[in-house]
């Protein structure tokens, strides 16, 4: 339990996806410019890394793994598979949000309206895949911990592009240098809130 | 007049459409590598590598794809060609491969990858669509040299692992700046570097 509750709070505020990875940075900067649509989309990267990452551990460590066969029959114990992994991961995340997007539509219209335009968007999103790689790479012990990891993940990058979203809003009324508006301010922000969420490193429940 | 057409497809993306700082695309693994110049430049050529290749198979394929699933059939082609550079760093520069880790596979998803593929290659003929994949590497790539080249000598006193920071500065009472390895500054010296590109993009055309 202490395990769990110590992957969660490290995927959100030490591990940031935003912070100190860079992932999704793209959609990141993009869609960051009111506050709702921002919502709109970090709940829908929240969603799919929640749903993918233990998905792609589970396929990882019973089908592609050094030996992760045997399950079906010893005889499978030398196959490696792993050099499958990456197009395996983006074959899963792609068809994934095609599902959501389907079951969405069908049964929460109103959700759908809300979250739908975001959703194509997202199987191109490096911060799901990346999810699904840093899980592969740190190796979790059980699907459970991989599950909190992506949903941690996901919040932290949620967190992460409303409170950008809150500030640029804030700043369009400032008197920022002609060359340096928009795009320009806009890394400068998300660099003094990485070093902000600096502060939270060495964090240990 | 054949010829001009084709210097700008080369010269627009590193100058005056680069990818990363006019574009903002391909960011997200652009920052994570810069902390070392040697990384950045394995980087830069792998991503080059993938974009020259998959933007000449698609264009090869351009006629055959149907248009409905042509997402995935593009995903395919980027994730064989990043499967096979992440494959060749494995086996012939392990602790590259080890330092890059995620990002390598993370080429998958760069925007600019995809970008390009929607934008160019699924509509030009396969020898521009080279061009134009080599030239978007590079504006890639040179941009995370800049910041690779600034950070480390900053950061760690070195370049591509080479200390050029003369003992005597240190004795002097000269220090590394910690705060360069650090992520947040990636993201500050490309803000400052689209600063310095759009203030000199600017003077330009009012001196026209």
């Amino acid at each position: 339990m202490e395990n769990i509750a110590n992957i969660f709070v490290k995927s959100i505020f030490i591990d940031n996806m935003i912070f100190a990875y860079f992932l999704g940075m793209c959609s990141y900067l993009a869609v960051s410019k009111t506050v709702k649509t921002s919502f709109g989309l970090g709940v829908a990267v929240a969603f799919m890394l929640t749903i993918t990452v233990p998905i792609n551990y589970l396929i990882e460590n019973y089908l592609l793994c050094k030996g992760a066969m045997t399950w079906i029959s010893p005889s499978f114990a030398d196959v490696d598979l792993s050099f499958l992994t990456f197009i395996v991961f983006i074959a899963v995340v792609a068809s994934m949000t095609q599902l959501v997007e389907m079951v969405v539509e069908k049964f929460s219209p109103s959700l759908y309206n809300s979250l739908g335009i975001f959703l194509p968007l997202i199987a191109v999103n490096c911060a799901i895949l990346g999810g699904s790689l840093f899980m592969a790479e740190r190796s979790y012990a059980n699907v459970g911990e991989a599950a909190v990891f992506g949903f941690g993940s996901g919040i932290g990058w949620l967190l992460a592009i409303v409170s950008l979203a809150a500030i640029r809003e804030k700043i369009k009324y400032s008197k920022i240098p002609k060359a340096l508006d928009g795009l320009g301010i806009a890394f400068i922000i998300v660099g003094l809130m990485g070093l902000a969420f600096m502060g939270f490193m060495g964090i240990k429940l | 007049m054949q010829n001009k057409r084709k210097e700008r497809i080369f010269l627009d993306p590193i100058f005056r459409n680069n990818p990363v700082t006019v574009q903002i695309l391909g960011i997200c693994s652009a920052l994570a590598v810069t902390v070392k110049l040697q990384s950045a430049v394995v980087m830069a050529l792998s991503l080059t590598f993938v974009v020259a290749f998959s933007n000449v198979i698609v264009s090869l394929l351009r006629k055959t794809i149907p248009g409905r699933i042509r997402i995935i059939v593009q995903l395919v082609v980027v994730a064989f060609l990043v499967i096979l550079v992440d494959q060749f760093l494995k086996a012939y520069f392990f602790d590259i491969s080890k330092q890059l880790s995620v990002f390598v596979g993370l080429i998958i998803t760069n925007c600019i990858v995809m970008g390009r593929l929607e934008a160019f290659a699924m509509s030009n003929s396969p020898k521009r669509s080279l061009i134009d994949g080599l030239a978007n590497g590079l504006g890639y790539g040179l941009i995370l040299i800049v910041v690779a080249f600034f950070r480390e000598l900053l950061g760690s006193g070195t370049i591509w692992n080479y200390q050029v920071v003369p003992q005597a500065f240190y004795d002097a009472g000269y220090m590394n700046n910690g705060l360069m390895i650090m992520p947040p500054m990636a993201l500050i010296a490309v803000g400052l570097i689209v600063w310095i590109q759009r203030a000199h993009q600017q003077r330009k055309e009012e001196g026209k």
